[in-house]
C-alpha cells in the first residue's frame, strides 16, 4: 500500500458542507475547532470552485519538523498524528502548516490554548483502538474498524475521496477522462499519468468534445 | 620585488574573493526530522473484525495485506462508474 490521501475534485463539490458536518459529528470535535473545513475562491462570481480543506497527510509534513516536542508520528500508511499528552500547544506546527489544519481550542479563561487538534484521517491516536480515552482525545478510529474516514464516506457528490493514493488517483483518472476535459492541464501526466494497479474502473476514451448551439 | 608579491598576493586574493560569488550555496533549509517521543500506538490491523460495528469489511487479525484488501475494496466504493456499471 502506498500512503493514505484525501483528494477534493473541485468540479463536483457544491460546497454543502456535509464533510465538515460529518467530520464534527464522528470526533465529536470540540466547540470552535474544524478539522476540515470549505474553501471557496471566487465565491459569488460564475465558475467559482470549491474545495474541502483538512490535513493533507504530507509526506515531508512541516509540522513534524517544526514541533519542539517532536510529539508528531506518521503511521505505515502515511496518516501524520500527534500524542496530545506530549502537546505543549506552542502553535510551532500551525505557523508552518501551509493548510492551516492544527487547531487549538480554546482551554480556559483568557482566551488560553489548549492541545492541539488536527485531522487523524480518522484513525485515532496513540491510545489503545477504540478505548474512551482514545475517542475522547482524538476522536473516532475507523480504520481500525476497516472504514475510510467520515468526511469522504458521507460526501454527497463523492468530490471528496479517501484512501490509498494510487486508489484514488486511478479513480480520479477514470472521472476525469470520462468527463472528457481537465486532463490537459499542465502536470497531469506526472500526476495523474497510467494506472498504478490501484483499482477503478479502465479508463474509456475521451470523447470528441461536441460544439454546442444556443 | 617586494612590491610586485604584494601586488601577486592582493590579485590572487581579490580574484578569490570574486569567484566565490560565482559559487552556489545551498538556498532550501534543511529541517533535521524530530524523533517521535510520546506513546506508541497500535496498528489498526491489530483489531478484530468481528468487533468492528457497522461495516462489511473483513480482514484477519494481525495482517496487514488482508486490512489493507479490505480497505482498498472500501475505496474503490467511492467510484461511482463502476457501482452503477455506467460509463467507465
Amino acid at each position: 500500500m502506498a500512503r493514505m490521501k484525501f483528494l477534493c475534485d473541485a468540479e463536483r463539490c457544491i460546497e454543502c458542507n456535509g464533510c465538515v458536518t460529518a467530520c464534527k459529528n464522528e470526533n465529536e470535535v470540540p466547540w470552535g475547532v474544524n478539522r476540515r473545513r470549505v474553501v471557496t475562491l471566487n465565491d459569488g462570481v460564475p465558475g467559482e470552485r470549491s474545495i474541502s480543506v483538512a490535513c493533507m497527510h504530507c509526506s515531508d509534513a512541516p509540522c513534524m519538523a517544526v514541533c519542539p516536542v517532536d510529539c508528531f508520528y506518521k503511521t505505515e500508511d502515511g496518516v501524520v498524528l500527534h500524542d496530545k499528552d506530549l502537546c505543549i500547544g506552542c502553535g510551532y506546527c500551525f505557523y508552518a502548516c501551509p493548510f492551516g489544519a492544527p487547531q487549538f481550542p480554546q482551554a480556559g479563561a483568557f482566551g488560553l490554548r489548549g492541545k492541539m487538534d488536527k485531522c487523524t484521517f480518522c484513525s485515532g491516536g496513540p491510545e489503545k483502538d477504540g478505548s474512551v480515552e482514545e475517542f475522547t482525545k482524538y476522536g473516532s478510529n475507523r480504520l481500525a474498524m476497516g472504514k475510510l474516514p467520515a468526511c469522504a464516506e458521507m460526501c454527497s457528490t463523492k468530490a471528496l475521496l479517501a484512501g490509498d493514493g494510487d486508489v484514488v488517483a486511478d479513480i480520479y483518472r477514470t472521472r476525469v477522462l470520462q468527463r472528457g476535459k481537465g486532463s490537459e492541464v499542465w502536470g497531469w501526466g506526472t500526476a495523474y499519468g497510467p494506472p498504478q494497479g490501484g483499482g477503478g474502473a479502465p479508463a474509456p476514451a475521451p470523447a470528441p468534445a461536441q460544439p454546442t448551439k444556443g | 620585488m617586494r612590491a610586485r608579491q604584494f601586488f601577486v598576493a592582493t590579485l590572487a586574493s581579490l580574484a578569490a574573493l570574486v569567484l566565490g560569488g560565482c559559487g552556489e550555496g545551498q538556498q532550501v533549509t534543511l529541517y533535521k526530522q524530530g524523533k517521535y517521543q510520546g506513546k506508541p500506538d497500535t496498528k489498526p490491523y491489530d483489531n478484530d473484525a468481528a468487533q468492528a460495528i457497522y461495516t462489511r469489511s473483513t480482514w484477519t487479525k494481525g495482517d496487514r495485506s488482508s486490512w489493507e484488501a479490505a480497505l482498498k475494496q472500501r475505496a474503490l466504493n467511492q467510484n461511482e462508474y463502476t457501482r452503477t456499471n455506467s460509463g467507465g
